[in-house]
């Protein structure tokens, strides 16, 4: 009469989840990569090349944005990755539901979702690595720092991930455009992504506000990991920060989501 | 508890023997102090039945279907759906029940053969059989020519053929679809019908909540009606109307009278079981059912007899036998839509 009832690991309803995201990503990639890379493109071009030419900034100083601009996509990318869908299938299309119906516990589709940001936050950095190269005379990256900047670039985007599960679940539609006008800049604008954090010496409460953004220890170890002679943050500075960054937001994104999920 | 174990049939053969659907004093409160949704429900659904749960809006059926399905957290009693506690184990039971939910909820990154195909991703289908099967099903729903179209361009009987394609993709054991055919032209809300009506024949177990009487009468093998949270009545739709007092109805339309003058009247009359009173809010006439033993020809000259000497205007008179509608105002004392 009745199937049998098919036992479902967790894992791949885990990976049906993920294979739809990325299936979707794939599907309308021209406009994901075009998204991911205009902004990134004009602030390297402006910064690195038109106020060198024009000797505003001194030649070293694309050197110091390259990485800040890898960390930078690596959060926001994934920030919005996951934001901006969640705002929209809680609140409206309700799009979701089927994948809330998968054989999957609640958190682990909340899980899903800061695993996929991740994963558009560091595609959306990597391809900044080419671009970087093509604009910019030359790149000087100590190649040995190459794995180090990677785990920062991974716990980046999830934490950037983790971040959106947050903002996703907890702001209203209505609000998201207030949310993202006073909250993205102001993080834009503070993840040293322009600047080396440790000579912001003499502008204490800029550099108090600019440790409480995540995305400058990404920033601060990749200069770390790739251009040593900036000035940057230790290393383990910059993990445990964004391990922490990672655990604070993942538990509260997660919760949102949960309580957005059941009634 | 070991020797248990080692008896205990395997958890398949377990759920086989469960009631496809048990529900035992369930209760749903929103929020902390917020109305109870579900007060103290309870019933059993039988494997392969077709279940309907009647209700004005409001009744407390989204709920507790919303409870079945996992997404509703219960705020006390127990469900089960085949065998599974849906409040300890959601994860089990969302892969033996499928969902048809009352709003469209398609994904509309996907084409309509996608939201199938992934679906079946989800719940863990192999991928060599996933198109098969999804083919397979838009054929049944006549949905093949649609395959390829973006659930944006599917009208609203084509969308709802494609979620309930989408619900049996996993091949569940109990489909629940709540007010399936709210929205539909009639002639989708036939083929939904038919397709409800298939689904039974092949031995899934069907739990549908509606608010629409003639859609309960004519799918649900028994048909549990709620109000307020609570379980009124619960047996086939005949046993239902069996039950009411009178065989046959009287529907009167007049002026000239108040509705309770004339209810006085005729209800005292012998052969008279019961008046009810159908007047809708907007209606400048008075509508009145009259529900006799026996034959309603027999009844018709006193009761228009009692009519005419409140001096009222008879306007429309229409003989019939009552309705799961019927059951419904006798339970309630309130018309459902």
């Amino acid at each position: 009469m009745s199937a049998p009832t098919r036992t479902v690991s967790q894992g791949r309803a885990f990976m049906g989840v993920l294979g739809r995201d990325l299936a979707v990503t794939g599907k309308e990639f021209g406009t994901f990569v075009s998204q991911v890379l205009v902004q990134p493109f004009f602030l390297l071009f402006v910064f690195g090349v038109v106020l060198g030419q024009l000797g505003y900034v001194t030649p070293g100083y694309a050197q110091l944005l390259l990485p800040g601009l890898l960390a930078l996509n690596a959060f926001f990318v994934a920030v919005q990755a996951t934001a901006i869908p969640l705002v929209i299938d809680f609140s409206y299309t309700k799009e979701i539901e089927d994948r809330l119906l998968a054989p999957l516990s609640t958190r682990l589709v909340a899980v899903e979702k800061i695993v996929f940001g991740a994963a558009r936050g560091l595609f959306g950095s990597l391809v900044m690595i080419p671009v970087g190269y093509l604009v910019l005379d030359e790149v000087n990256w100590q190649l040995s720092g190459l794995p180090i900047a990677a785990v920062l670039l991974v716990l980046g985007a999830l934490s950037g991930g983790a971040a959106g599960l947050c903002i996703g679940t907890l702001v209203s539609p209505r609000k998201i455009n207030v949310v993202f006008a006073l909250v993205i800049t102001p993080l834009l604008f503070t993840g040293s992504t322009q600047f080396p954090f440790l000579q912001l010496g003499n502008l204490r409460w800029f550099q108090v506000l600019c440790a409480l953004n995540p995305i400058t220890y990404v920033s601060e170890g990749l200069r770390g990991a790739l251009t040593p002679a900036v000035p940057h943050l230790a290393g383990w500075v910059c993990l445990l920060a964004l391990v922490a960054s990672c655990l604070l937001f993942g538990a509260i994104g997660i919760g949102g989501f949960v309580r957005r999920a059941l009634d | 508890m070991s020797t248990q174990a080692t008896t205990r049939p395997s958890p398949p053969a377990r759920s086989d023997a469960a009631p496809a659907v048990e529900v035992v004093d369930l209760v749903k409160r929103y929020g902390r102090s917020g109305p109870l949704a579900v007060d103290g429900l309870g019933f059993a659904v039988r494997r392969g039945e077709v279940f309907g749960l009647l209700g004005p809006n409001g009744a407390g059926k989204t709920t507790t279907v919303g409870v079945l399905t996992t997404r509703v957290t219960l705020t006390s009693g127990r469900a089960t759906v085949a065998g599974i506690d849906v409040a300890t184990d959601p994860v089990a039971a969302r892969a033996v029940l499928g969902v048809v939910p009352q709003r469209p909820n398609l994904d509309r990154s996907l084409d309509a053969r996608g939201n199938l195909v992934w679906h079946a991703a989800y719940h863990g289908v192999p991928r060599a059989r996933r198109r098969a099967l999804a083919d397979e099903l838009l054929e049944r729903m006549g949905l093949s020519e649609k395959a390829g179209t973006n659930p944006d361009e599917l009208s609203g009987g084509q969308a709802q053929r494609l979620i309930i394609a989408r619900g049996l993709m996993h091949d569940p054991q109990v489909l629940f679809l709540d007010e399936p055919s709210t929205g539909l032209d009639p002639q989708a809300r036939l083929f939904v019908h038919d397709r409800i009506a298939d689904l039974a024949a092949s031995g899934v177990t069907v739990v549908l909540t509606t608010h629409d009487m003639d859609e309960a009468a004519k799918l649900a093998d028994r048909v549990g009606i709620v109000d307020h949270g609570k379980l009124l009545a619960l047996d086939t739709p005949s046993s239902l109307v069996a039950a009411l007092p009178g065989e046959a109805t009287i529907d009167l339309e007049l002026t000239g009278a108040d509705a309770a003058t004339v209810r006085g009247r005729v209800g005292e009359l012998r052969g008279v079981a019961g008046v009810d009173d159908r007047t809708g809010e907007t209606d400048e006439t008075v509508r009145l059912r009259v529900r006799c033993d026996g034959e309603a020809g027999a009844a018709l000259p006193p009761v228009l007899g009692a009519v005419a000497a409140t001096g009222a205007t008879v306007h429309q008179v229409e003989l019939g036998e009552p309705t799961l509608e019927d059951v419904f105002i006798d339970l309630t004392g309130r018309g459902l839509r």
